[in-house]
């Protein structure tokens, strides 16, 4: 092990881990977009719009994203539709996360028990504000656990970016390895990069979890 | 227009069988690692459902490495890692099983210390009392119950593995993407726009091979909910 | 010491609960064909004793003997030997959930037991024909009632052929209505000679049923009488006390 190796390439890793960063968290929030406007479609039962959203969620969870990424990367600029690796993976991160953030929201939503909104109906409360004050609040605390579950499988994603040649971690690791032959140092680093990206979040994730269950059997 | 994309090229020869070769290593790799899954994921499950205090702190850990820890990471460590490390040269494929067996164990062990320490005490004692010994107990009693919720999980994970074997070509299996790949270039003059035909396919493929299965997951558990 | 007809026989019987002492000193021998009622104020100790005759419970002293063979929990491999021996209903409905009634009732005759399908399945269904439960036999546990359940755990350990019964509140789950038709069922298991221990709430029944009443309170035997001097004329103060409590 060479620590002097390991010095050397954290400035080059800390660049990667910030390329990661960015990519991962704008692709996650373009999942939340989709995921809160699909799940509303799917509750509310849009015309149309709901067969197109569970389309939509079905084809993008039931395929990987490294194949989203090749399509989205290297088959539509054949097309005429040619983006930058960076926005290819965001969108692709987007699409993806947003077919599993939509349905956290749906579920949530769902799992709003109908008591509370009769009880909410009966105090005189009309549908708009039944909806903003009871339901939404009730169904975002119910669907976060499966929102933390979400981001911490998107941030684990960004791992196969690498390979439409955006230089993120495991590009980083690949090309040092490639480069200077020092394999245990190059995947130490990365193990360390991934671990302050993503322990913090697990950790998080937990403690929601857990209040969560408090607040609903007070234990 | 639609010949320039590609899709032609698809029936040009063996490609089609090639593409379908290669899905082929794909599916091939997740259902041997959901096997070993499934069978040292029950054996585990149920030991830590006995409560050791020890094995309860290394299983915490390793679920907690399982759970953020990239499988594209876990890949490159055993693949690159441990020849490196031990001298170990072991195969791209043997190296994913290993990887990918890895990473369903943790989740098949997890499910079923759950599903099993949600079953009532009463049930032990009750198979007890009925002269049962502890591993008929678990064979005509425990296991079957718990397998009811299980089975959907696990039918799940064959999914994601399917999904996730798309890494696989990064240490060098010729799987379905790689054989894309290798169709586009060698077709690269003829039919230069081929890319999005064949990806396009490649995207339908995993479409198709993972679709009838999460519904099937999803039938099972609705129907076995209660 | 024993006579020949003892079935059961408990030698100085100690248990304890992280320190706390829950048994002390129990002494009883069951003759074969006799019923045994324990009673006693809850927390007395008289289920964990129950739980102690087929070893669910490991004891701290004494022992425990089926028949003169002695039921030890060190050993393992003879305990379920000995269990099928016991037969157990517990107060909570214990069925298997993910079977049938008629397969709850042959899980273990066949398994522990190894005894052949056909003999089991006819022996089932005449078990079940006399509890009133024929008509239930392809159900699951969750379709029937809760005294209907009790009913099905009785069958399920006579299956067994258990040369004595352990009856531990089996009644005290069950809402009112359906308390009757569950002690109709051991009642007429009483007239035809089995052997049963068991702890009940239902005093009136325990009169009826019992050929005799121990009284256990801070976990100790404080009485032990024929059930008509128990109640008409309880020699303690402890058990004078206790039985005041019930009105019937």
């Amino acid at each position: 092990m060479e620590t002097e190796a390991i010095r050397e390439y954290i400035p080059l890793y800390t660049q990667a881990f910030i390329l990661t960063l960015k990519t991962g968290w704008l692709g996650i929030l373009l999942s939340a977009i989709i995921g809160i406007s699909g799940g509303f479609v799917l509750y509310f039962k849009l015309p149309v719009l709901s067969s197109l959203v569970k389309m939509y969620v079905e084809l993008f969870r039931n395929t990987p994203l490294l194949v989203q990424l090749f399509f989205i990367y290297f088959g539509l600029p054949k097309i005429g539709i040619a983006l930058s690796a960076f926005v290819c993976g965001v969108l692709g991160l987007g699409l993806l996360g947003g077919a599993y953030m939509t349905e956290s929201i749906r579920s949530g939503l769902e799992a709003v028990p109908d008591s509370q909104k009769e009880g909410a109906v009966s105090l005189g409360l009309d549908r708009r504000q039944l909806f903003i004050y009871v339901v939404l609040p009730q169904a975002f605390a119910i669907s976060i656990p499966s929102i933390v579950a979400n981001v911490i499988f998107l941030l684990k994603e960004t791992s196969v970016f690498s390979a439409i040649s955006l230089m993120d971690l495991m590009f980083q690791a690949k090309d040092l390895i490639g480069l200077y032959y020092k394999t245990a140092e190059c995947l130490i680093l990365l193990v360390v990069f991934y671990i302050i990206m993503l322990l913090p979040v697990s950790a998080l994730g937990r403690y929601f979890e857990k209040k969560l269950r408090f607040g609903m059997y007070g234990d | 227009m639609f010949g320039s994309l590609g899709f032609d090229v698809l029936f040009k020869g063996t490609n089609m069988a090639r593409l379908l070769g290669g899905l082929g290593i794909a599916l091939k790799i997740s259902l041997i690692s959901v096997a070993i899954s499934i069978a040292a994921g029950i054996v585990i499950g149920i030991l830590i459902s006995l409560k050791n205090p020890v094995m309860d702190g290394v299983f915490k850990v390793y679920l907690e490495i399982v759970r953020i820890m990239p499988q594209m990471v876990l890949l490159f460590i055993v693949y690159f890692g441990a020849a490196k490390a031990m001298g170990l040269n072991l195969s791209p494929e043997l190296s994913s099983i290993i990887v990918f067996s890895f990473w369903g164990i943790a989740e098949m062990s997890d499910l079923v210390r759950g599903a099993v320490t949600s079953i009532p005490a009463i049930q032990y004692e009750s198979s007890a009392a009925l002269g049962f010994n502890r591993w008929q107990t678990y064979a005509y009693v425990i296991i079957p119950q718990t397998a009811r919720r299980i089975i959907p999980m696990s039918i799940n994970l064959i999914t994601r593995m399917i999904k996730t074997t798309s890494l696989v070509m990064m240490i060098g299996i010729v799987e379905v993407l790689k054989v894309g790949q290798q169709i586009i270039e060698a077709n690269r003059k003829s039919s230069p726009n081929a890319a999005f035909g064949i990806f396009a396919t490649v995207f339908v493929l995993y479409f198709l091979a993972c679709y009838p299965i999460s519904c099937l997951s999803k039938y099972l558990e609705k129907k076995w909910e209660n | 010491m024993s006579n020949k007809d003892t079935i059961l026989t408990v030698e100085h019987l100690y248990k304890a609960f992280d320190g706390t002492s829950v048994l002390e000193d129990i002494n009883l021998e069951v003759q074969k064909g006799e019923v045994i009622v324990l009673v006693g104020p809850s927390g007395c100790g008289k289920s964990t004793f129950l739980r102690c005759l087929n070893a669910l419970e490991e004891t701290d002293e004494g022992r425990v003997l089926l028949d003169g063979e002695v039921i030890n929990p060190a050993e393992g491999k003879s305990l379920s030997h000995v269990r099928e021996r016991i037969g157990m209903v517990f107060q909570s409905y214990d069925l298997f959930p993910h079977k049938t009634i008629l397969d709850n009732i042959m899980l273990a005759p066949l398994k522990v037991q190894k005894r052949d399908k056909e003999g089991v399945k006819a022996e089932a269904i005449e078990l079940l024909e006399r509890v009133g439960l024929f008509s239930h036999k392809d159900k699951y546990p969750r379709q029937l009632s809760g005294g209907q359940k009790q009913r099905v755990a009785i069958v399920r350990a006579l299956i067994m052929h258990p040369e004595v019964l352990l009856l531990d509140e089996i009644t005290a789950a069950l809402d009112p209505e359906m308390v009757r038709e569950v002690l109709d069922v051991v009642l007429s298991l009483a007239k035809e000679g089995r052997t049963m221990v068991m702890v009940t709430h239902e005093m009136a029944f325990a009169r009826a049923v019992a050929d005799r009443i121990i009284f256990i309170d801070g976990g100790k035997v404080v009485e032990e009488a024929a059930p008509d001097e128990f109640f008409d004329a309880p020699r303690t103060e402890r058990a004078a006390r206790f039985l005041k409590t019930f009105s019937f």
